[in-house]
């Protein structure tokens, strides 16, 4: 049995962790690419023009709304058919180039991930405190100060547990790309299926690995939580 | 082909898609909900060691992939195939629609258990030994008191899961149930047409807006004693973010 997930040619144990590691990249590089969206949607959506947060609910709206697989597939084709357009209008005679199933993955990930981000962000930012932020004005902080000193430290500590949510979400989510060919977790697991014809040990393997990487980041984020309000007074 | 001609041409397989995605969405959803309230009084009532293995299975299905549990239960079913077969299973095991719904309902039942808990939770102890009081038994203390609150309080949240199990259901696409995801995904590597992909989205929005109208007329069904009025928030009581 062990020796199934043995290092090297032997067992599928690198295969498998090299698949991992794909996952863990792939939910990095999502991260940053879905909070910088969150934001830019919380301040479209708290925007006095009204055009701006017509775009900030349709797309926190519409985003959530679809299943992530099929954002997935429409980023994956769809850019795919884009890129395609502009290689061929640029050069005529250039082959087809296909699109990245690393890069469609960061790029559906992050778009969903942004639209949840984007409601837990603007929840944040209106449970902020006014007066704070006329006092700041009052002691003539500019509005650049205001953000990164009174706003921003304190919209992370509301933010942190429904960020902690979506960062869960997504590191699963990163199993979906699977389907359109990217070597995570979920696809090596496959492909150690399809040679050693032990489908419920591998999946379960691969569950568990899931499992670990969302038990390891609850902890991580609830000593983050606490970290994010120390010197907060609880109410008793 | 523009849009329209796509969605005139392969209208009938969207269609089919579509009751295929209610069908396994909303059967998943009551599968859970018949067993999730027994689950739940286990939850929030019994002592921690009678709680162990409940806690392990709702863990172990919010900490995984939802693809991974299909996988897990489509794929490897197939390990076991002999033992399934002696005790006649295997039939049920063969269908890919059958797993689907076995790995949503177990999902599913996980996420509503603890919903429920929290609303079994949110019931004021008043309330419990007011009935306690006048005579009710335990269990009709349950089923009149208890349970009936805690679904009002729970039925937000019941809702937001049962969406995210639709979203969820277009992954049975992927062991070849054809739902809209699936008869999309059928009709885009015909005619490579990617408008087919707007029109399954537009598909989706349309259940999702739907089923959010149906669930708050439920809700205002469900208390028609309490107005719906934005209750005043004041310095005394400041507003609590549930977790989800």
């Amino acid at each position: 049995m062990l020796d199934l997930f043995a290092y090297g040619d032997a067992g599928w144990g690198d295969e498998i962790l090299q698949g991992l590691a794909i996952t863990i990249q792939l939910a990095i590089a999502t991260l940053p690419v879905g909070l910088v969206l969150g934001f830019m949607a919380a301040f479209a959506s708290l925007s006095r023009l009204w055009p701006l947060r017509a775009l900030g609910f349709g797309y926190t709206t519409v985003m959530r709304g679809l299943p992530e697989i099929l954002t997935l597939f429409v980023v994956y084709n769809g850019a795919g058919l884009l890129l395609n357009m502009a290689v061929k209008w640029w050069n005529p005679e250039a082959s087809g180039t296909d699109f990245s199933p690393f890069a469609a993955g960061v790029i559906a990930l992050g778009l969903v991930f942004g639209a949840y981000a984007g409601e837990v962000l603007r929840g944040a930012f209106q449970s902020l405190d006014n007066g704070q932020v006329e006092a700041g004005r009052a002691i003539g902080m500019s509005k650049s100060q205001i953000f990164r000193r009174i706003q921003l430290p304190q919209v992370w500590r509301f933010a942190l547990p429904g960020l902690g949510n979506l960062w869960i979400n997504m590191l699963k989510d990163t199993a979906l790309v699977s389907v359109i060919a990217l070597d995570d977790l979920m696809r090596m697991t496959k492909v150690a299926v399809g040679v050693t014809k032990q489908p419920f040990t591998f999946y379960l393997v691969a569950c568990l690995l899931y499992w670990a990487m969302c038990v390891l980041s609850e902890v991580v984020l609830a000593r983050m939580e606490r970290r994010a309000n120390r010197g907060v007074r609880r109410a008793a | 082909m523009n849009p329209i001609e796509v969605i005139t041409e392969y209208w009938p397989r969207l269609l089919d898609g579509t009751i295929m995605t209610i069908k396994l969405t909303f059967l998943g959803a009551f599968i859970a909900a018949l067993v999730s309230p027994g689950l739940a009084l286990v939850r929030a009532y019994s002592n921690s060691f009678a709680q162990a293995p409940l806690r392990l299975y709702i863990s172990f299905m919010r900490g995984t992939p939802i693809l991974a549990q299909l996988f897990l239960i489509y794929y490897g079913s197939g390990q076991f195939r002999p033992i399934l077969q002696e005790w006649g299973l295997w039939t049920f095991f063969r269908d890919p629609f059958n797993c689907a719904l076995l790995a949503f309902a177990l999902n599913s039942t996980a996420y509503q258990t603890e919903i429920l808990r929290g609303g079994i939770m949110g019931v004021a102890q008043g309330e419990v030994e007011a009935a306690r009081a006048i005579g009710m038994s335990r269990i009709k203390t349950l089923r009149r008191v208890v349970f009936p609150h805690a679904y009002r309080i729970a039925w937000p949240a019941l809702g937001n899961e049962i969406i995210l199990l639709m979203k969820a259901s277009a992954l049975a696409s992927v062991v070849t149930v054809f739902d809209i995801m699936g008869r999309t995904r059928q009709v885009f590597s015909r005619t490579f047409d990617f408008s087919i992909y707007l029109w399954a989205a537009i598909i989706y929005l349309c259940i999702t807006a739907m089923f959010v109208i149906l669930w708050r007329q439920a809700e205002l069904r469900l208390s028609p004693h309490i107005e719906p009025r934005p209750r005043p928030r004041t310095a005394m009581q400041p507003a609590k973010e549930p977790r989800a």
